[in-house]
């Protein structure tokens, strides 16, 4: 691999760019790997990279059925932060924030991470009670955030509504190192870099049937033939449950539809992440102008990744009250993506009664600004069996009532 | 967006008149039941790539719950109704069956 460089840079311009290499290989499956993980989106290859970087395990085989980040990974909102309540959830959050502080040095890849702030905004009494909790628990955890006046976030956001009809801006949480990357980039830089590491990366390749013997998994069929392994990791998003059930085994996991629009690009207005959860929207602008805006998730099970027109209108029409100005912008284009809802909003990175396989899934609304730690803890479990990070987040905790209970903490946006 | 038909006061109303409620025909674990099925009913669902049968509300009309046979790949529904039933009644499973060769519950 060439790394990247300013001199690289120089070098390519005096050759007309002609020597820039792919940044991927794309063999051919081999007949067995010591792991294969089902997934290239973000957290499929952080977990590989991680695997390789942390425990030297280089055989490995990422398998996607469609391109590599063409799912979730390239379907988000690109929104960074870790001001979670519930102490499991804010330790993998932040894990993941910190890695992404460096993540472009590490890769060698420029992910554009950008840590402009996030700001939630509270918007109800119940609101204000709950994000200055939240401010509390971040600081036990080590995470910093801060609980702000409206003044505050007039002045951090000058285009802001504060004393809107339905929608009166009554304070914010703030987390000043949250922000955005760039989401494509993410799955590029750790695909770049587990090809480097001499892992095959092989897309086009759907999994078809998950392969055991006496309880323990020992491969996949694919529609490129079959592929034995000793420890498959499923890392698939929306479609978890179909894997599982491939797998023999039924997950706590609903599929709904969540949708995303961006606007035309306008000249610079906004340079913190603003996230209003009261009325299920968040906004931010892209470095190209436009206006990134995300809402809330349907209500029902859907795989067609796309959503219901009235979501986006009842975003929109909420997001009108409180920035006045986005009533003048045209939307350009807005889609879908199927996310992985488990009953308490928490992910699951566990083994599963399948010896041998790991699922890492259950991301819902969450999945993109985990990537790195997600990866990281799950490289971790599949490699010694046990992770820190991990732990609270096992697929037993539903039957034992240990829940990590995000969907009273984060509301939808999450 | 969805149009549902509710089986109960006859009105086709596009989803916003309408609640979703999740995966239908779940068999109830209560107290006495063994740790594994009571997580069951509580927490696994099918959650199928195809045919679902789900609850649905008719919340900004005569309130009722009822049931509905929708494609979750294509988002068609192909029938609703009523709620009195353990399992889909065998009109609606001629009606998926036409529709989707091959399909079996």
């Amino acid at each position: 691999m060439k790394r990247y460089s300013v001199f690289a840079v120089a070098r390519e311009a005096l050759r007309y760019h002609t020597g820039w290499g792919r940044a991927w290989r794309a063999p051919e499956p081999k007949k067995k790997y010591d792991v294969v993980i089902v997934g290239a989106g973000g957290h499929g290859l952080a977990t590989a990279y991680y695997l390789g970087k942390n425990y030297g395990i280089t055989n490995v085989a990422v398998i996607e059925k469609g391109w590599l980040g063409g799912g979730n990974t390239g379907r988000n909102t690109t929104i960074i932060r870790s001001n979670y309540l519930q102490d499991p959830s804010a330790a993998i959050y932040e894990k993941a924030r910190s890695l992404y502080e460096d993540l472009s040095q590490d890769l060698n890849y420029n992910i554009m991470f950008s840590p402009r702030g996030v700001m939630m905004l509270a918007q109800t009494q119940h609101e204000i009670r709950g994000y200055q909790r939240t401010a509390h628990a971040n600081a036990l955890q080590g995470v910093t955030t801060e609980y702000i006046s409206p003044a505050r976030v007039k002045q951090l956001v000058p285009i802001i509504n504060l004393d809107g009809p339905r929608y009166p801006v009554l304070g914010a949480l703030w987390q000043a190192r949250g922000g955005t990357a760039r989401h494509d980039a993410v799955a590029w830089g750790y695909a770049r870099a587990c090809s480097d590491m001499g892992m095959h990366i092989i897309q086009q390749c759907e999994v078809t049937g998950v392969r055991s013997d006496n309880g323990r998994v020992t491969g996949v069929d694919t529609t490129k033939g079959a592929i034995d392994c000793d420890k498959l990791g499923m890392v698939v998003a929306g479609h978890s449950g179909i894997l599982a059930d491939m797998a023999g085994f039924r997950l706590p996991i609903e599929s709904v539809a969540l949708q995303a629009l961006v606007s035309e690009p306008i000249k610079p207005c906004m340079d913190v992440v603003v996230m209003a959860n009261t009325v299920h929207g968040y906004m931010s602008q892209s470095d190209k102008g436009e206006m990134v805006i995300g809402g809330g998730a349907d209500g029902y099970n859907n795989y067609t990744q796309r959503g219901s027109f009235h979501h986006i209108e009842e975003t929109v029409r909420a997001l009108v009250e409180t920035f006045p100005m986005v009533s003048r912008l045209k939307m350009l284009r807005q889609w879908g993506g199927i996310v992985d809802m488990t009953g308490d909003r928490s992910p699951i990175l566990s083994k599963t009664p399948l010896e041998g396989a790991f699922i890492n899934a259950g991301w819902g609304t969450g999945g993109f600004k985990s990537i790195p730690g997600s990866g990281w803890g799950f490289a971790e479990l599949m490699a010694t069996g046990e992770s820190a990070l991990t732990q609270a987040f096992s697929l037993d905790r539903f039957a034992e009532g240990r829940f990590i209970d995000e969907s009273v903490a984060a509301g939808v946006a999450h | 967006m969805l149009i549902l038909h509710c089986p109960y006061c006859g009105v086709k109303g596009e989803e916003t008149e309408f609640a979703p409620g999740g995966e239908a025909h779940l068999a109830r674990h209560g107290p006495g039941s063994t740790d594994d099925d009571f997580k069951s009913y509580l927490f696994s669902r099918k959650n199928p790539r195809g045919v679902h049968f789900e609850r649905w509300r008719h919340a900004s009309g005569c309130g009722k719950w009822f049931h509905a046979a929708r494609a979750t790949d294509t988002l068609e529904v192909y029938a609703t109704y009523k709620a009195q039933t353990l399992a889909p009644p065998k009109q609606v499973l001629d009606i998926i069956a036409k529709k989707r060769p091959g399909w079996n519950i």
